[in-house]
């Protein structure tokens, strides 16, 4: 069998529940004793053991199990979840993490000092289940080893047969126990329906003490006893002897689980159990599957069966009330999960950017057809036409809403961030998280984590004080860092803000001066001097941290978030705290907009940038062209006329348009020669060689066929700001910074 | 499992007859139980040791625990790994019982007497 593909899944679903897996761990750590937070991290690891448990990654088994053991322990609050045991199963996730990513770079055999490190953490794990083994308070209560009780949830077998598994302790013989007996006293409780005894144990025959005991039973039994008396069969053969007894109508998982636990070869206890009719080949299989798909157990057997379980281990009591709700609680999380689950389908991201591909082409024909129809002049052509383009604008949403993930996701990793950052700082920072259901591309979410990153770094590292300096300035002492996310017309913001020292303007201007980007004595906007902050160059080693305390990295992170069509601005209040937005468009393949001429060329702006249109009559026309602003509404509208910029050739009409264009809070308008209207724009990047040109974010093809240049509203609308009305030292500030870019 | 033990030649067999012929027999006698382990193992395996296929004629045992069926067991195994056979034979009603209750009738895979269930 090709375990390839199952191996893909395996190993993307494995890091989606490590996710999980710290996320719930993390919030235990903020609330501790919480059972659903508990039941998420065990959860994780059990499906991970099972999962791995396939395709035979046995340091991953080892890791989760011993992970199991502990939690288990954790579950029914016989350990404490502490802060320790909490960093330990911390640093177990990214061990399995860590082999996780060595499986899907293909290694092959185990890394000797990862094998080292899994050991250790392994034998910390043990202690922590070891402690509580000697710390249990009365023995006479049921030891761990003794009858597993298990956990309800999931299909059930169609066998009505209780499963008892038995091994043996090697000194039950010389106890004058002897396993006859004890089958021979379960043949007076009931009907023994098949049973298998395993020599495995046996060791070779040199190392064979005859006097020990090496042999092993699976039972299938059928009998009206309760379980109580099932039990007392094994009363005496307690010590060191493997005991599970599984009731009637158990859960498949539960054998599965129980398969997996025995020493034996997991395929060799599973055919065993179908050879002897507790379970079919198809429960057998099923099971496996499903716990290797890592997907909640099935549910087909309904609650009433495992009720029937809860019913029956309460009645004994084996187990207690509480333990029983738990566990039917859990199951109704399973359910949700599942329900949940099943509302999902995993497509590989290719398939889906083909799709898009598709529809991109299918925007850009549509148009066409449009066009041509409109030629015609045919009035049912038209119609038609119409009604296509509107599916097809149905179909482009609907294709990239596919693609559409919320960034709660990228969010939720930054809580471990802040965690440990937090600790290597000897900082305490809480982080708030909001909007974390705000959608956005997921090419996006994937080239924004670096970005977000430098910027939590930042903010913990440079903006948030240590706890004593903050309760000299009267804050708290915890430090607060804010994620947060909202749409805007038409693009995502993604805001960084911390409550700590704020940008130091007095050093930033001096730093400025010093450097040439600012002349000495001249007053500076905040929004230059944070313009400044995220300056290459401007900002690197340890000086910028003694200037500004700020900006390891910005202009990094102003790069990135550019190439991403997007925009990074600064807010600060100095002692205060600063915030970081980024503003981002919410996808890179389709736009609608609006497609604009200028000169004999066509170009397009984003339609959610654009606010209105309205002539520019030819009175204005000489006043405009001498002060580059016009008065809109009692208000200054910088101009830039796009003729100049693109230096079109022909000769302008006898009228022109104002293009009103708003980005991030500051309008501007353009002065174009024609409006062509609004329009689907399929974005095709520009090549290597127009990387950068100025002004111009992409291309895309007209209906007609024409190519048309998407406009760069962001570095057009400051160049309009810019150009008006500036004095002397700030263009010399502008120019630079221009020039940088 | 109240008496006591009385020792009995538990190795006999056509040793003489047959030489390191290839064949050899025991017969296994009286009790075969954890007492009897430690011995029953050394001579069985030396046994096995030279023939190329035993036969363990179990007709006059009385008495089979864990420990015995677990030598009988090894016997089967070693000599699976050696490439050589292991018989059991002419089994007593106590080894019957023993093998039926095991369920390790076709694991020794000698025709037995099929017992009659209740």
């Amino acid at each position: 069998m090709n375990l390839q593909p199952a191996q893909q899944t395996f190993i993307e679903e494995s890091r989606d529940l490590l996710r999980d897996m710290e996320a719930a761990l993390l919030e235990l750590e903020k609330s501790p004793g919480h059972g659903e937070a508990i039941d998420a991290v065990f959860r994780a690891a059990h499906t991970i053991k099972g999962s791995a448990g396939v395709f035979e990654l046995d340091a991953i088994v080892e890791l989760t199990h011993a992970m199991e053991n502990v939690l288990v322990e954790v579950r029914a609050g016989r350990i404490e979840a502490g802060a320790d045991l909490i960093a330990l199963l911390l640093s177990c996730g990214d061990h399995v993490s860590a082999l996780i990513d060595g499986v899907a770079a293909g290694a092959q055999g185990a890394d000797p000092a990862l094998a080292a490190a899994g050991r250790t953490l392994i034998d910390q794990l043990g202690a922590y289940a070891g402690a509580q083994v000697s710390s249990l308070p009365e023995p006479a209560s049921v030891p761990e080893h003794q009858v597993h009780v298990e956990a309800p949830g999931g299909a059930t077998v169609a066998s009505d047969t209780w499963h008892i598994s038995l091994r043996f302790g090697r000194d039950v013989l010389r106890h004058g126990l002897d396993p006859l007996a004890t089958l021979r006293y379960l043949g007076t409780l009931g009907k023994i329906v098949s049973l298998t005894t395993l020599f495995d144990a046996m060791p070779q025959a040199a190392e064979l003490d005859p006097e020990s005991c090496y042999v092993g039973f699976e039972i299938d039994f059928s009998s009206l006893a309760d379980k109580k008396t099932i039990e007392a069969a094994f009363d005496f053969l307690r010590e060191d002897c493997i005991i599970r007894i599984l009731p009637p109508h158990s859960r498949i998982s539960d054998y599965i689980q129980f398969i997996r636990s025995m020493p034996e070869d997991a395929v060799r206890l599973g055919e065993l159990l179908v050879a002897s009719g507790v379970l079919t080949q198809y429960e057998l299989s099923e099971g496996l599957k499903r716990q290797d798909s890592g997907a909640a157990p099935q549910q087909a057997g309904g609650a009433a069966p495992q009720q029937r379980i809860g019913e029956i281990l309460v009645d004994q009591g084996v187990v207690q009330n509480e333990v029983v709700d738990a566990a039917l609680e859990k199951q109704k999380v399973i359910k949700e999960k599942k329900a949940f689950e099943s509302g999902f389908v995993r497509v590989r991201a290719d398939k889906l950017d083909e799709l898009i591909n598709l529809v991109g082409e299918l925007v850009i024909a549509s148009s066409g057809v449009n066009l041509g129809a409109r030629r015609a002049g045919l009035a049912e052509l038209q119609e038609s036409a119409a009604t296509l383009e509107r599916l097809v604008e149905e179909v482009r949403d609907g294709a990239l809403s596919l693609r559409m993930v919320p960034i709660g996701e990228t969010f939720n990793r930054f809580n471990r961030v802040a965690r440990d950052l937090g600790r290597e700082l000897g900082k305490n920072v809480e982080l708030i998280l909001s909007g974390t259901e705000t959608e956005l591309d997921k090419s996006m979410v994937e080239r924004i984590s670096d970005p977000l990153m430098h910027l939590v770094r930042n903010a913990l590292d440079h903006g948030i004080e240590p706890a004593a300096e903050r309760e000299r300035r009267g804050k708290p002492a915890r430090g607060r860092l804010w994620l947060n996310a909202y749409h805007e017309s038409g693009s995502i913001t993604i805001e960084v803000a911390d409550d700590g020292r704020g940008l130091d303007r007095a050093r930033i201007v001096q730093r400025a001066v010093e450097r040439g980007l600012a002349a000495p004595g001249e007053t500076l906007s905040d929004r230059d001097i944070y313009r400044l902050v995220m300056e290459a160059g401007f900002s690197t080693a340890e000086e910028v941290t003694s200037v500004s305390g700020r900006g390891v990295g910005m202009d990094v992170v102003k790069r990135n978030v550019e190439a991403l069509r997007g925009m990074v601005s600064v807010d600060s209040t100095e002692g205060e705290g600063t915030t970081i937005a980024i503003r981002l468009p919410l996808t890179l393949a389709i736009i609608d907009g609006f497609a604009v001429g200028v000169g004999s060329a066509a170009y397009v702006v984003p339609l959610e940038m654009v606010v209105e249109c309205m002539e520019l009559s030819a009175e204005e026309r000489a006043g405009v062209r001498e002060s580059g602003y016009i008065n809109l509404r009692g208000e200054v509208l910088p101009l830039l006329r796009l003729r100049d910029v693109f230096e079109a050739k022909r000769e302008p009409g006898k009228r022109e348009n104002i293009v009103v264009v708003q980005y991030a809070g500051q309008q501007a308008g353009f002065v174009v020669d024609a409006l062509m209207g609004e329009f689907q724009t399929v974005i095709k990047p520009l090549g290597k060689l127009f990387e950068r040109l100025s002004g111009i974010s992409g291309s895309t093809i007209l209906g007609t066929g024409e190519v048309a240049l998407i406009l760069d509203v962001q570095a057009l609308v400051q160049r309009a700001i810019g150009s008006e009305g500036r004095n002397a030292a700030r263009k010399t500030v502008e120019e630079n910074l221009l020039e940088r870019k | 499992m109240g008496k006591l033990v009385s020792r009995q030649q538990t190795q006999s067999g056509g040793a003489g007859r047959q030489g390191r012929r290839a064949h050899r027999r025991v017969a296994m006698q009286g009790r075969m139980t954890i007492y009897e382990a430690a011995e029953h193992k050394r001579a069985l395996l030396e046994a096995l040791g030279r023939s190329a296929e035993l036969e363990i004629d179990l007709s006059e045992v009385s008495e089979l625990d864990t420990a015995g069926i677990q030598l009988l067991a090894l016997a089967k195994r070693e000599a699976a790994r050696a490439g050589k056979a292991v018989r059991l034979t002419a089994h007593s009603p106590a080894t019957l019982e023993v093998i039926d209750l095991f369920s390790l009738g076709s694991f020794f895979g000698d025709p037995l007497v099929i017992s009659r269930k209740p």
